[in-house]
């Protein structure tokens, strides 16, 4: 026989502890400043394990919804997490706390790149760390093409936006105007 | 470089956020065609070096367009870009949640999910092999991004030990 579950996984819902914007902001401040290569591990260490605020399922279904929105991943879930805690308040302070620490580290990075950044020391380091950057993202691609293995037809759409936007440098909005309709009747069609 | 148009550059970008499936990563190749190439503000080896910076700096992967609004107009290019690339999505999720969106799994929801995926995977490899192409001007810079790939590939390493690698390489003139 499972155990039985703690009554508060169930209430959650519709009874969400009240949590000020002040906290919130200072969370999310705390998470995005402790997010080296990459925020969402962090949040989930924060929101989940050590403050408790959500379940691991509520932060599982908000990131589904955050990756459905268009947009920053982490940016959508700060604002519904917000939101849901203390409202269109709490939305804004779960967004500002965010990026308003990294906003101000990267002007500070922008300054010191524009007196610093001629410097031959600087500018052989800055060539080591653009082409690690180059493999990180190439390395996130490569990574996600572990998704598409089921349909020979998500290959297609993949190879197609690759070649018309990395290759041939169309523009976005007309590539993906132009591929995702079909692509998300086609993944319509083949839903089981 | 030409004077740069910063209403112009918001509405782009504001235009651009809405195509951001699956993070900002997936409309770098338009970010860079737009500020580098259609309209010369910025050169192919600033784009790449705000870019890495970015990386090597605690918060949201996002935030790397901060740094491209700073290097075009300062003060106020890095507010607009910032403001363009997150107020649309922030205004769409508000309605999501409004509208009380509670269930992705949904079969609608799925399809879209399973149908934008493969559009973002061809977007982010784009983006990988644009930086790729103004990062890697040496065969030593070029095995740096393939050995990169393979140990993000092989191991769980966090990114940032990697990106402070590559500084130090490059320091130290190896590269």
């Amino acid at each position: 026989m499972p155990p039985p579950q703690p009554p508060i996984d169930n209430t959650r819902d519709t009874d969400a502890p009240k949590i000020g914007p002040l906290a919130l902001f200072l969370a999310f401040s705390q998470l995005a400043m402790s997010g080296f290569g990459g925020v969402l591990p962090w949040a989930h260490r924060t929101l989940v394990e050590r403050k408790g605020w959500l379940t691991q399922r509520e932060f599982v279904d908000t990131l589904a919804l955050g990756q459905l929105l268009p947009g920053p991943n982490i940016g959508n879930m700060a604002v519904m997490i917000g939101y849901r805690f203390s409202g269109y308040a709490g939305a804004a302070a779960a967004f500002t706390g965010l990026v308003a620490g990294p906003f101000l580290l990267m002007i500070a990075a922008g300054l010191a790149y524009q007196a610093y950044g001629a410097l031959p020391l600087v500018q052989q380091a800055l060539s080591g760390m653009s082409a690690v950057a180059a493999g990180l993202v190439l390395a996130t691609g490569l990574k996600m093409t572990s998704t598409l293995k089921r349909h020979s037809r998500s290959w297609l759409f993949a190879a197609l936006s690759l070649v018309g936007v990395g290759a041939l440098r169309w523009p976005l909005l007309a590539v993906v105007g132009g591929l995702a309709p079909f692509a998300i009747a086609a993944a319509w069609r083949e839903r089981d | 470089m030409d004077r740069v148009d910063l209403p112009a550059l918001g509405l782009h970008f504001a235009l651009l956020s809405l195509m951001a499936i699956g993070g900002v990563s997936s409309i770098l190749p338009d970010m860079q065609r737009y500020v580098v190439e259609a309209n010369h503000w910025l050169s192919p080896k600033q784009f790449a070096d705000a870019y890495a910076l970015a990386q090597a700096a605690p918060g949201p992967n996002m935030m790397f367009v901060t740094l491209v609004g700073w290097q075009l107009a300062g003060w106020a290019g890095a507010i607009v870009a910032t403001l363009a690339i997150v107020g649309p999505p922030i205004l769409l999720t508000m309605g999501a949640t409004r509208l009380n969106a509670r269930n992705p799994d949904a079969p609608l929801g799925r399809a879209i999910r399973g149908g934008l995926g493969p559009i973002a995977i061809g977007l982010t490899l784009s983006s990988g092999w644009i930086l790729a192409q103004s990062a890697d001007h040496s065969e030593r810079t070029a095995l740096l991004t393939l050995l990169t790939i393979v140990l993000m590939l092989r191991t769980r390493l966090n990114p940032v030990w990697l990106i402070l690698a590559g500084a130090i390489a490059g320091m130290t003139g190896i590269l």
